[in-house]
């Protein structure tokens, strides 16, 4: 079980302000949409990643906690 | 002596399954013929309350989901009953994917079998509604069902379950189940974010119970032969019966089912063999992966072997390409069509597939500079959606940089392509947008 960012890719507008918020985790592709760092976010890091969430203009994040296995159907 | 069986039970003991009792033509199996068959239908279908035996049976028939991600249809049983609220069945009949056919012969041929499938999920979830769903284009299809359901209302056959047949627009993406139930529910025709999947919050905020045509088909038989039965064809991890639809260079294209684990040549073999020699299979359909011809002949129809190559069965959907044929063109044009089928939705899947698309062109022009940008935006689409439709479309562009390596070196050095046939993969006519099949 671990926290991870999860982008809500139907709402994100690509505002990239998320990538500005938390650097250690987001960057951008090419059209400005965030490529999120898969690894677990530890404690120390928590803030940056609710910072983000919170900020986003259009709520695109959310922290998730990812239990393994994930749910798969297509 | 009393004989064993004296009711002449029907149990077929071998192939065709779900095809059984259907002549070479495009006649519909009336009810009485469907019942002459298959023989009736026994189960309790006590809306209201799920259906514990008949759980178990499936669950030990091991059945996975026809539809394209073969996901174990007890779990999915399981999910929608631990809602503990009144469920909702949705058969997914809309088959938007241009190569495959599947889904409608079934709805054309045997409605019945389909709509008992409907019921086996009503009765084992214990739901009253059923929504059977097809595309708008899909008039034969509609026509054939109306017609099985009037047959059905005239005897007054189990009158405690409403079912509805739900017209949703066409297209290929429509046929994701959270498009269709959005679609169902009044809202766009586009899939919706998960959470909540439909086993939480479906047809009117019900937990639903989402499986497509052809499983409800094999569900129907399963009900009334078992999960022995079911299993004695296919292999232990992969059993039963699936319709395939083989089309391109093949001498008698169209829907076949076969046990899963048969060897494609053998399936091959039974279509009358090969026009002319095939360069590659696509396999899959429009979500799968080329597999040279080179590399095809132990390849078997199964999960297993191809997710061992990188790909999967999907709905199963299989296309010989001739010789003749360009891989590089006709892929580009796929991804061209895949990128214009996306609902527009998500970043990455907008400008991703249409970049993709773009640079597969150039390609095909000869810029072998293309290649890099397609390599590395194909890593940039995968897992970034609100659906798998990205991953899909890339997983098939990735498996043709693959095997069509020394088309593509020929394309860029030698600025050359030898292909004389063109247009090989299906889609949709222009002077019908999404509608398709010949
Ligand atoms: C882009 C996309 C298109 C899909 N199209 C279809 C389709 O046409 N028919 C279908 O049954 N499933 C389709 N699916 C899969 C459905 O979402 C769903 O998994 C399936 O209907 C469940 O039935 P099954 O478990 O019996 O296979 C599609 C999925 C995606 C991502
Ligand atoms: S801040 Fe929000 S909208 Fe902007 S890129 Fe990040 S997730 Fe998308
Ligand atoms: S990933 Fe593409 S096809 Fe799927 S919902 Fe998003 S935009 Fe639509």
């Amino acid at each position: 079980m671990s926290d991870q960012l999860r982008v809500n890719w139907i709402r994100c507008d690509a505002h990239g302000l998320c990538a500005e918020l938390f650097p250690e985790r987001i960057t951008l592709d090419e059209w400005g949409y965030p490529i999120v760092d898969p690894t677990p976010i530890p404690k120390e890091l928590r803030r940056h990643a609710e910072r983000a969430v919170s900020q986003c203009p259009v709520l695109a994040l959310s922290i998730e906690r990812i239990e393994d296995p994930p749910r798969p159907p297509r | 002596m009393t004989p064993v069986n004296s009711l002449a039970s029907p149990q077929p003991t071998t192939l065709p399954r779900l095809l059984r009792g259907l002549g070479s033509g495009t006649a519909t199996l009336s009810l009485d013929a469907h019942i002459a068959t298959h023989g009736p239908l026994h189960i309790d279908i006590d809306a209201g309350s799920p259906n514990t035996t008949l759980h178990t049976t499936i669950a030990k028939s091991g059945i996975g989901g026809r539809g394209g991600a073969n996901f174990p249809v007890s779990r999915k049983i399981d999910a929608v009953i631990a809602e503990r609220r009144a469920p909702h069945v949705l058969i997914n009949a809309t088959e938007g994917e241009p190569p495959s056919h599947k889904d409608h012969v079934l709805l054309r041929s045997t409605p019945h079998l389909v709509l008992d499938g409907a019921l086996v999920c009503a009765g084992v979830v214990g739901a009253r509604e059923i929504t059977i769903a097809v595309q708008a284009g899909s008039t034969a299809e509609h026509a054939a069902l109306t017609a099985a359901l009037t047959e059905r209302r005239s005897q007054h056959m189990h009158p405690g379950i409403a079912i509805t047949i739900a017209t949703v627009p066409d297209g290929f993406v429509i046929g994701e189940e959270r498009a269709v139930i959005s679609a169902i529910n009044g809202g766009p025709a586009k899939p919706t974010i998960a959470p909540p999947r439909p086993f939480q919050k479906g047809i009117n905020g019900a937990p639903t119970l989402v499986q497509n045509a052809e499983t409800a088909a094999h569900l129907a038989l399963i009900a009334r032969y078992g999960a022995e039965w079911f299993r004695s064809v296919g292999t232990p991890d992969e059993p039963g019966s699936a319709l395939v639809t083989l089309t391109g260079a093949i001498t008698k294209p169209g829907v076949y089912e076969v046990a899963l684990g048969t060897r494609l040549n053998d399936l091959v073999a039974t279509a009358g063999g090969l026009t002319e020699s095939a360069r590659a299979y696509l396999i899959g359909g429009y979500f799968g992966t080329w597999i040279d011809a080179r590399d095809a002949h132990a390849l078997t129809l199964s999960d297993a072997d191809l997710r061992a190559r990188g790909g999967g069965l999907g709905a199963r959907a299989i296309i010989a390409l001739p010789a003749h044929a360009c891989g590089l063109h006709e892929t580009a044009r796929v991804a061209n069509y895949l990128s214009n089928e996306s609902a527009g939705q998500c970043g990455p899947c907008v400008h991703g597939l249409r970049a993709i698309a773009d640079a597969l062109d150039d390609l095909a022009k000869g810029n072998a500079r293309a290649q890099a940008d397609i390599e590395r935006w194909l890593t940039l689409v995968a897992g970034r959606g609100a659906c798998r439709h990205p991953d899909g479309a890339a997983k098939l562009i990735a498996s043709a940089l693959d095997v069509f390596a020394d088309e593509i070196r020929a394309h860029t050095r030698e600025k050359r392509c030898t292909a004389s046939a063109t247009k090989i993969l299906p889609l949709p006519s222009p002077s019908s947008p999404k509608r398709k099949r010949a």
